[in-house]
């Protein structure tokens, strides 16, 4: 009767957390056990359990299709992009303001180097579209200043995977960079005085000791970031694509919200988010399992 | 010690300015644009400060009554939700705090699932669809109400307090809730700070949930607003002439400009709280 007992002992602490618990049923279990009808054929009035099974219909039209391979390139490709442009970014940022020996100036660029974080995805992927807009962006009237003919970015499927990357890292590049410099403050400041005793340059200083110093939490982050290669936020391609760009910004989560929830083809759209889901855990496990290992490792 | 200025050092801080003037041209731009006036719009020639000085889109725009509901909307949302997120993820991370919670591992496994797989978009959808939320304030609250990153941050600070204090409380009588709301919450502030931050912040962001879960243009938040202005242009007002495009410009940089505008003034709290969470959260359990 242990377990009883301790089970009143915390029972204040349960329900404390029963909200919290029901939260997750809802909102997050539910729609796991919500994957059944992408094997059904899902209709309104039956509802999930009436509906008919079809079995692996939907998964076998989608692959199919001749826009299936496109979308799933195109996913892998915004991330590995985002990855090998906007990875590097916050450390070099986290360098050089480390370098830097004004601490009042370092303090007035960290600041400021945050801000973008907080505003919102519709502001910057609007700003994007009003900048770079053909008739009047500002871009297009500096490009105008020095005689080239105005480029309509948006509406260039060339063009969006760089927008989609620079916006990225325009926006979460001074974030990125908090936890490099947290890093960079464990540094023994000894090691830099015995290192300027021997008459080291400062780059020297920074390849021997700066970037060794932060190479654990590098490659940690590089670890959960390739971990969530795929996970492209929804929101941020939904916003800045548009039938002219598809091509190249069509990715599985917006192809999943047009054909599965405006258009109403739940069951297909549902097999879509699973096969998304299923290569984004399996990246995820994969990544984690290596991790353990680098982590083992890294003790010696 | 006084360090000479190498080569380097200007350097760097040229290219750390070029930085600063990436992130805040664009503001200032956008601010300078939305109080000049139509003429020097339409000529380009404003690029840094207004020209023309004239407030007139602001104006047109608090007068819109779509902008002007959905800046109410978002307040509400923010305010409402905020609240609930805030007592929910505080509950459950007091208590998943305990080491000697009975099925803790259980528990925290159940949540941190989810973080690695879900059931996504759609079968979401149906979910909220079900149980009534949509076109709903409670479809900009609750399907986001918990955000497990926020929940751990919030454990590992409550993790790290001292179990005397908990003891001494005890000892002076008072139950484990007396504990919670008398001794450890008000010593929590500055996590309460930023954790209500956080989900006020996203919450004011949102507009994912707004697109799947609102058909009803009364309940539409700010986003959305800005988004359609953005997208399809003009707040319609009569009278429109010539420099329709120009002052639409104005209108719509105006808009983005008020949406952002809370963010940016509650920006100095955000900072002095947000950095101390991130590093919390960095810290392994």
């Amino acid at each position: 009767m242990r377990g009883m007992q301790k089970l009143k002992r915390d029972k204040i602490f349960l329900l404390l957390l029963l909200p919290t618990i029901l939260y997750y049923v809802i909102f997050k279990y539910m729609p796991m056990f919500g994957i059944v009808i992408s094997f059904k054929q899902y209709e309104v009035f039956k509802g999930i359990w009436e509906s008919d099974w079809v079995g692996l219909k939907h998964y076998i039209t989608f692959f199919q299709s001749p826009s299936a391979w496109n979308l799933i390139r195109n996913t892998f490709l915004i991330g590995f992009y985002s990855l090998i442009f906007g990875f590097p970014a916050p450390i070099i940022l986290a360098l050089l303001l480390n370098e830097l020996r004004q601490n009042g100036l370092k303090r007035v660029f960290q600041s400021l180097s945050y801000l973008p974080h907080f505003i919102s995805i519709v502001v910057v992927t609007s700003m994007a579209t009003m900048f770079l807009s053909p008739t009047n962006g500002i871009v297009n009237e500096l490009l105008g200043f020095l005689g080239i003919d105005p480029i309509p970015f948006m509406q260039k499927a060339s063009w969006f995977r760089t927008i989609y990357v620079s916006t990225g890292i325009w926006q979460e590049v001074g974030w990125g960079s908090i936890i490099y410099l947290a890093a960079l403050t464990t540094i023994d400041p000894q090691l830099y005085d015995a290192a300027e005793m021997d008459g080291a340059s400062r780059g020297k200083k920074m390849w021997h000791i700066t970037i060794p110093g932060i190479m654990p939490a590098i490659v940690i982050l590089l670890i959960l970031r390739v971990g969530n290669i795929i996970d492209i936020g929804f929101e941020k391609v939904y916003l800045l694509y548009n039938p002219a760009t598809y091509e190249t910004a069509d990715i599985l989560s917006t192809y999943v919200y047009r054909t599965g929830l405006v258009a109403g083809n739940f069951s297909y759209g549902a097999a879509i988010d699973v096969f998304s889901g299923v290569i984004g855990l399996i990246f995820v496990v994969t990544v984690n399992h290596i991790a353990r290992k680098v982590g083992e490792n890294s003790l010696w | 010690m006084v360090k000479r200025l190498q080569p380097f050092d200007v350097f760097n801080i040229l290219l750390l300015l070029l930085f600063s003037a990436t992130v805040l041209y664009p503001f200032i731009y956008m601010i300078s644009v939305s109080l000049s006036s139509s003429a020097y719009i339409m000529r380009g020639e404003v690029t840094l400060l207004p020209k023309g000085f004239t407030t007139h889109v602001y104006e047109t725009i608090f007068n819109s009554s779509r902008i002007v509901t959905g800046y109410k909307n978002t307040i509400m949302y923010v305010v409402f939700g905020t609240t609930i997120s805030l007592v929910l993820t505080t509950m459950a991370a007091y208590s998943l705090a305990r080491k000697t919670l009975v099925m803790r591992k259980q528990i925290t496994f159940f949540i941190i699932f989810t973080m690695l797989f879900n059931g996504g978009m759609i079968p979401t959808f149906l979910v909220v669809r079900s149980i009534g939320l949509l076109d709903t304030i409670w479809a900009m609250v609750l399907p986001t109400a918990i955000s497990a990153w926020n929940l751990f941050v919030m454990r590992t600070f409550f993790q790290g307090m001292p179990v005397e204090l908990e003891e001494s409380g005890n000892m002076d009588g008072l139950g484990d809730i007396g504990v919670l709301t008398r001794i450890i919450l008000p010593l929590s502030k500055p996590v309460l700070a930023t954790i209500g931050l956080f989900y006020g912040v996203a919450i004011w962001n949102n507009f994912f949930s707004a697109l799947l879960y609102l058909r009803d243009s009364e309940l539409f938040p700010l986003q959305v607003v800005i988004r359609q202005l953005v997208m399809m242009g003009i707040i319609t007002t009569e009278g429109q002439n010539s420099d329709e495009m120009e002052v639409d410009q104005a209108v719509k940089f105006a808009t983005i400009i008020i949406g952002t505008l809370p963010i940016i003034m509650t920006y100095p709290f955000l900072q002095k709280y947000f950095v101390k969470g991130v590093l919390i959260g960095s810290v392994k359990g």
